[in-house]
């Protein structure tokens, strides 16, 4: 990361720190995973009885909602001055 | 229900506000500061030491207001209005601005106003002054934006308050009862005070001033809007329309379609404004289900909201203060010169998010365990959609573009001292509650014992929102996240900022042409006639000769022969 004043870059901006914040993340999700075969967690409905439902329904919910978002962009998306063109803003 | 006598000890919680208000006008400096700072720490004593059953009345003509009404459930938001506008207050203390001042304080005081209200007529007065003094924080960014937004969010309080009313005067006339309890979706009258409630919920398509007037107010003003406007309206809806079936459908489509534009929007405030909406949309569910816990649900995650989503306005609002900046595109590499409001605004995040030990997993829970409870699965599974969303756009969007991302060597340091002690506030609560959910538990209205923190719970969750940031970092891996970029989204707002100014800018040119073409074809036609008229009658026409006597004998005996004829025909 550029940095104007000095060399010293933040512990956010610090690859070798955000590898280590991915693979404690890598870690958490692994042994949430592992705790799904041996907790016996309660069952509503029919769905809930696949394992890791949870891990694998968030995982692929967040990935949907911005494949979608991307392409509601492209329908959507206009320039920043839209509402100023043609004539400003209408009340 | 209480004698007038012993009521009237209790000052009606509007005054508080209302001489505070008056006194701020007139004061400057730590004195007003001072003054400002009394209005909820008194009001919030006052309602501490209020009871249950407690009703004030005022007689106007042959109307019998209750101008003061005290249940459990009013009870709830009055604690929680006096604390939203402690914080909020704190948060904008260091402000010159008076004008900002006075309509802060009466804009929390008819909130809390409101919530008391007894009856239709005097929910209606309380509405109104809620519309009219939230408006002002909205012009008081004083910039041409903001009027224009300022006005286009007028427009609609003024819209829920004339439904209100209508609806309030229909079920005068026909019960001559106005008192305000369960109404439900009986009459049309009731359909008008629905859709009162419903504008102010963020209905879909009625959502706009909540996206285009709250990003345009002031850093502190914001703040205050995102306290009291809806969570009044989910009050008035969980006592005027529990367990509306239709709410869980309209809260469910509130919950999820935000997301999508929460995830592409560049001003981090309108992020947080779709993402109010979404959170809307779980306590509007709650309400549609209409159960002990689905209420208690509702109710209790609109208290947590008002903290969580307080925090993450206002460490936005601190941002803007600082830098001047609000966009994802313009903001980063925040947490060097802020490292406390980053932290802050981390705890929010996590909080909207609803990791165990944070408020909004202690409510929201509620509702969803109460959507499994009535085998509403569909609902369910896009709630748990909308849940993920959540953690996208609020969670993740907001801290990490703000404060991380790609440092933009923006000079900034800490915000004013009031501005973090505020958020500390707010942030400790949302801890404390979410670690300690009994401080909530307690003041619910309803009889419903629940417990969040079971094994199956906290798993599930812990699992949702890992593999959920997990989806995040993968996406950021293969480059598939979408960039900040600088752009204007077009939502329901493009249909009276476009649509409608187009189609009347449409009719008044079909009008324009019809008017031409219809004055082309009148004088055509009158001088038509005209012509017609000066050929036959006209110094030379046919009609204007002089005949002479001989033909009109002619014509004489002509008719008399036809006349003989036909005489003998018959």
């Amino acid at each position: 990361m550029q940095n104007g004043n000095n060399e010293n870059i933040g512990w956010a901006d610090n690859p070798v720190i955000r590898q280590r914040i991915r693979n404690v993340l890598y870690m958490v999700c692994g042994l949430l995973v592992v705790a799904d075969f041996i907790v016996h967690r309660h069952v509503y409905m029919p769905l809930e009885k696949i394992p890791a439902f949870y891990a694998l329904y968030g995982f692929a919910a967040l990935v949907g909602v911005v494949i979608l978002a991307k392409l509601l962009r492209k329908v959507v998306g206009r320039s920043e001055d839209y509402y100023e063109q043609q004539g400003g803003s209408d009340d | 229900m209480n004698s007038r006598g012993e009521a009237m000890t209790n000052l009606h919680p509007f005054l508080p506000f209302l001489i505070a208000a008056i006194l701020a006008a007139f004061t400057r400096g730590s004195l007003r500061s001072a003054i400002m700072l009394a209005a909820p720490l008194f009001g919030g004593y006052q309602v501490m030491q209020a009871e249950s059953g407690t009703m004030v009345m005022l007689q106007v003509l042959d109307l019998e207001l209750i101008i003061y009404r005290v249940d459990e459930l009013s009870l709830l938001f009055g604690y929680l209005f006096h604390l939203g506008a402690f914080i909020c207050i704190l948060f904008a203390l260091h402000l010159k601005d008076t004008l900002q001042h006075v309509a802060g304080l009466l804009y929390a005081g008819s909130a809390i106003g409101a919530v008391f209200a007894g009856d239709l007529f005097t929910l209606f007065v309380f509405w109104e002054v809620l519309g009219l003094t939230s408006a002002f924080l909205i012009w008081a960014s004083r910039d041409e934006r903001s009027f224009h937004a300022g006005l286009r969010y007028f427009l609609f309080q003024v819209l829920s308050g004339v439904l209100l009313l209508g609806g309030a005067l229909w079920i005068w006339w026909t019960t001559g009862d106005i008192s305000f309890n369960e109404i439900g979706l009986g009459s049309g009258a009731s359909w008008l005070i629905f859709m009162a409630f419903g504008i102010k919920c963020g209905f879909p398509l009625l959502h706009n001033w909540i996206t285009d007037g709250y990003p345009a107010s002031t850093p502190t003003g914001t703040v205050f809007l995102c306290a009291f406007t809806t969570k009044a309206a989910i009050y008035a809806m969980a006592r005027g329309f529990p367990g509306t079936e239709i709410l869980i459908y309209i809260g469910a489509f509130m919950a999820c379609y935000p997301i999508f534009f929460a995830v592409i929007e560049n001003d981090l405030r309108k992020v947080l404004a779709y993402s109010m909406i979404n959170q809307l949309g779980f306590m509007v569910v709650g309400i549609g289900i209409g159960s002990a816990l689905a209420l208690n649900g509702a109710v209790g995650h609109a208290f947590n909201d008002v903290l969580f989503k307080g925090l993450l306005f206002m460490s936005m609002g601190a941002v803007l203060y600082v830098t001047g900046r609000s966009k994802a595109s313009d903001l980063g590499g925040l947490y060097r010169a802020m490292p406390i409001t980053t932290t802050l605004c981390i705890i929010g995040a996590m909080t909207i998010s609803a990791f165990p030990l944070f408020s909004a997993f202690v409510s929201k829970s509620m509702v969803m365990t109460a959507l499994l409870d009535e085998g509403h699965w569909g609902i369910w599974m896009a709630m748990l959609f909308a849940s993920a969303g959540v953690l996208e756009h609020a969670g993740i969007k907001i801290p990490y573009f703000a404060f991380f991302a790609h440092d933009q060597s923006i000079k900034a340091k800490e915000p004013p001292v009031n501005m973090l002690l505020a958020m500390a506030i707010a942030a400790v609560l949302c801890v404390a509650i979410g670690s300690y959910p009994a401080i909530l538990y307690n003041i619910l209205p309803y009889d419903a014992p629940y417990s969040p923190y079971d094994i199956t719970h906290v798993l599930t969750q812990m699992q949702l929102l890992a593999f959920a940031i997990l989806g995040v970092v993968f996406l950021h891996r293969t480059g598939r996240y979408p960039d900040e970029i600088p752009s204007v989204n077009l939502d329901a707002e493009w249909f009276f900022r476009r649509m409608f100014p187009a189609i009347y800018r449409g009719i008044k040119v079909v009008i324009s042409v019809l008017g031409e073409m219809g004055g082309q074809a009148v004088r055509f036609t009158l001088g038509f006639f005209l012509d017609k008229l000066s050929r036959h009658h006209g110094p030379s026409g046919i009609l204007a000769r002089t005949w002479p006597t001989g033909s009109m004998v002619l014509w004489v005996m002509v008719l008399l022969f036809l006349y003989l004829i036909l005489y003998y025909v018959e």
